[in-house]
């Protein structure tokens, strides 16, 4: 099982070390989340490791938009990303595949909103 | 083999040469790191950097020669004034040119840099210039965050472990008698104020001392008590370490004059 995360509650602050000690001469792993431009998502786009959240987000901007990739940045830790369990994918996931009805496709709309 | 060129002693060219040649040979000893960082994140950010300061120094540079035709010499091209100029015509910082030591070295001496050349390009904005007004618009902002960069590593390492707390200690006590020259004023600066091309370099030394101060007291630093050690590099009168970046800098375009990519 993955690990178990009570629904509506969010990880608390970074738990540190989580395991066993990060060892002394390696830095953490940070997740590196990059926005192409204004109104789109950011975008997941590699790992890097630093000392610190600042390195992070220098190294990041360094690393990862030196060709204009980017308009904003984020960090984090990658220990504080929770994953789902790929042993668990079939369980879940699976069961969603025969269930077409949950796709909004089923209603008939009027012609004047047609274009929803 | 290429001869040299003799530039124009006016004092507006000169005041471009050395900004532009400081940015250049910084850069030189920046992009030294290529391959050498300590971290391959860093190496990638040591070379964005040095690539900004070699536009910054193309731009001054280019600046500077179309100045020379302007005033009635020979106009030179940027490629002629970084290949084909002699040692003591380069009017770089003494600071720009000393071998680029360990991290802490480099990063002491970029975050000098950066704040300096922050606080010039500030002023530089408003220069009666056009041309380098537009120039320094655009460089601020690579040197604000060189700054920033630099900064977080000279307080990372100073406020860091026994080993790298010495080092940067090191590092000041080697390059904070060089600090100087940055802020010594001669009738260059006089002519540039005057004609309103840029400030007098010592109008931004409080403001340098602030800032730089600053960070050090994060790092866990104090400032060094002054020194009356004064370099020369801004006259022409450079350390012995200048002449070997020129030879490895210049030695292709000596030996195959014109030669492009």
């Amino acid at each position: 099982m993955s690990p178990a995360v009570t629904p509506g509650t969010i990880p608390g602050p970074p738990a540190e070390p989580v395991g066993k000690p990060a060892p002394r001469n390696e830095w953490p792993l940070w997740e590196v989340f990059v926005r192409s431009k204004a109104g789109l998502d950011h975008k997941h786009c590699g790992s890097l490791h630093a000392a610190d959240p600042q390195m992070a987000l220098q190294l990041a901007r360094d690393v990862y938009t030196r060709r204009q990739e980017g308009t904003s940045i984020w960090v984090v830790r990658s220990e504080q990303i929770v994953a789902s369990d790929p042993g668990e994918k079939a369980a879940y996931f699976d069961p969603m595949a025969d269930k077409v009805y949950r796709h909004p496709t089923f209603y008939e709309l009027p012609k004047s909103l047609d274009h929803m | 083999m290429q001869a040299s060129i003799a530039v124009s002693r006016d004092p507006a060219v000169q005041y471009l040469l050395r900004i532009g040649d400081t940015c250049l040979i910084h850069a030189q000893r920046t992009a030294e790191w290529s391959g050498h960082a300590p971290l391959p994140e860093e190496d990638i950010a040591l070379s964005n950097m040095a690539l900004d300061l070699i536009g910054q120094a193309r731009a001054v540079l280019t600046r500077a020669g179309q100045l020379e035709a302007e005033l009635g010499g020979s106009a030179h091209d940027e490629d002629q004034l970084a290949f084909l100029r002699e040692e003591r015509d380069f009017r770089n910082l003494t600071l720009a040119e000393l071998p680029r030591g360990d991290f802490a070295l480099t990063m002491l001496r970029n975050f000098a840099l950066a704040t300096f050349m922050k606080l010039l390009w500030t002023k530089l904005e408003r220069s009666t210039d056009a041309e380098l007004a537009g120039i320094a618009g655009k460089a601020l902002k690579e040197a604000r965050y060189h700054q920033e960069h630099a900064g977080g590593w000279v307080v990372r390492l100073g406020d860091g472990t026994a080993e790298s707390a010495a080092r940067m200690k090191a590092a000041l006590d080697t390059l904070w008698p060089y600090f100087a020259e940055i802020f010594e004023s001669d009738a260059i600066d006089e002519q540039a104020a005057a004609t309103g091309l840029g400030p007098r370099w010592a109008e931004l030394a409080a403001d340098w001392r602030e800032e730089f101060a600053a960070v050090l007291g994060a790092a866990g630093l104090a400032l060094p008590a002054d020194r009356a050690f004064r370099s020369t590099g801004k006259a022409g009168r450079h350390s012995e370490h200048l002449g070997y970046i020129l030879a490895e800098m210049q030695h292709l375009q000596r030996a195959f004059p014109g030669g492009v990519w």
